[in-house]
């Protein structure tokens, strides 16, 4: 069977588009065959982040208007054979993006028996975003500690709620899961920051991980490798135990904890 | 910040200030997406068509509303009856 995993958070910048990469390759390494797809038509940028960008021929809309077969615009991964991508059109208009056509789309995939197909959505609350979800059996709703996330997730979290397929065929609902990122326990413990247990309580939405704020993300974004690979650093751990979790797994959280200076910084001052 | 706190007074966290404001906004945003649902005046239109039938009364003597207790939605449904009949 397989399972359709929205990737969505209203607000743009955080952390949605990293988090689809990451999550993805991060499935398609425990084995499974995964497809990620952008939704963000007009200004796509998964490919940048996936490092596949050159090799980008046909898009979402190619296929959706009929100009040709999935398989010819599914990019496969040059180091995950379970792994493949298929690109927004950065030309063409959001009105493209129908939703017979993302049926079909989504119904060709389940036919080559995809385990999981991750729907990495635009900021924002318009078709696209609406598109993204629509289809979606289960949510990553991804988080910054910072108000205005907290709020337009709130918001997203009653669109899943409504105007999914799921919700409007009185269905099971779609299975929530909160994602944090850009998470400094050092600021959380100085006040300056919401805690994760504020915003869990805030947002009443089951926790599936906390990925902390990390330079590493912008040094895997430069160099076009999800973060997942960024071997050693929190941020790539984190986002292991994300899917370990997701594919049924407890896994304590982890890197939530304030790390106390050494002496030497503290004398001298870091940074 | 305990140390710091002493000094300046009480003063509260911007972690907590922000907590507190989501709070209050999230629970008035919810309460705007849940008590309206968009069938409300449709229903209303509904109801008065089928009472009709039986008693002549105003369309205005139908209040239709949903609230929010907790985690049940209460449809309530207040039908006004002409006091003129007996």
């Amino acid at each position: 069977m397989t399972k359709i995993v929205v990737v969505t958070s209203g607000k743009g910048g955080v952390g949605k588009t990293t988090t689809s990469a990451s999550f993805a390759t991060g499935l398609a390494m425990r084995g499974h065959k995964t497809c990620v797809i952008d939704f963000d038509v007009g200004l796509r940028n998964l490919d940048l982040i996936m490092g596949v960008e050159r090799r980008v021929v046909y898009d979402l809309i190619n296929v959706i208007n009929d100009e040709i077969k999935l398989n010819q615009a599914l990019i496969k991964d040059k180091q995950l054979d379970k792994l493949y991508i298929l690109a927004a059109s950065q030309t063409r208009d959001k009105d493209a993006l129908t939703q017979e056509g993302v049926a079909r789309v989504l119904d060709e995939l389940k036919e080559m028996e995809f385990d999981f197909i991750v729907c990495d959505s635009p900021a924002g609350i318009e078709t696209g975003a609406l598109m993204a979800m629509h289809f979606a059996d289960e949510a990553l709703v991804v988080t910054n500690p910072e108000v205005s996330s907290v709020r337009d997730s709130d918001r997203i979290l009653g669109m899943l709620n409504s105007k999914t397929k799921r919700a409007i065929e009185g269905g099971e609902p779609v299975k929530e899961h909160l994602l944090i990122t850009r998470y400094n326990p050092n600021r959380v413990e100085g006040g300056q920051m919401l805690s994760l247990e504020d915003i869990h309580e805030i947002l009443r939405t089951p926790l599936i991980g906390v990925i902390p704020e990390s330079e590493s993300v912008l040094q895997a974004s430069n160099q076009g490798t999800p973060a997942i690979y960024m071997q050693g650093t929190d941020v790539s751990e984190a986002y292991k135990d994300v899917v370990r979790r997701f594919l049924g797994e407890e896994r304590p959280m982890r890197f939530i904890e304030a790390v106390k200076p050494n002496i030497f910084k503290r004398l001298f001052g870091s940074k | 910040m305990g140390f710091l706190s002493f000094f300046l007074g009480e003063k509260k966290s911007s972690a907590s200030v922000a907590k507190e404001r989501l709070q209050l906004i999230l629970a008035h945003e919810r309460n705007g997406r849940s008590t309206s649902p968009d069938y409300l005046p449709q229903l209303q239109r509904e109801l008065v068509a089928v009472i009709s039938k039986y008693v002549s009364i105003n369309p205005d003597d139908i209040k239709v509303n949903m609230e929010r207790e907790g985690d049940f939605e209460v449809l309530e449904v207040k039908i006004e009856l002409p006091e003129t009949r007996r």
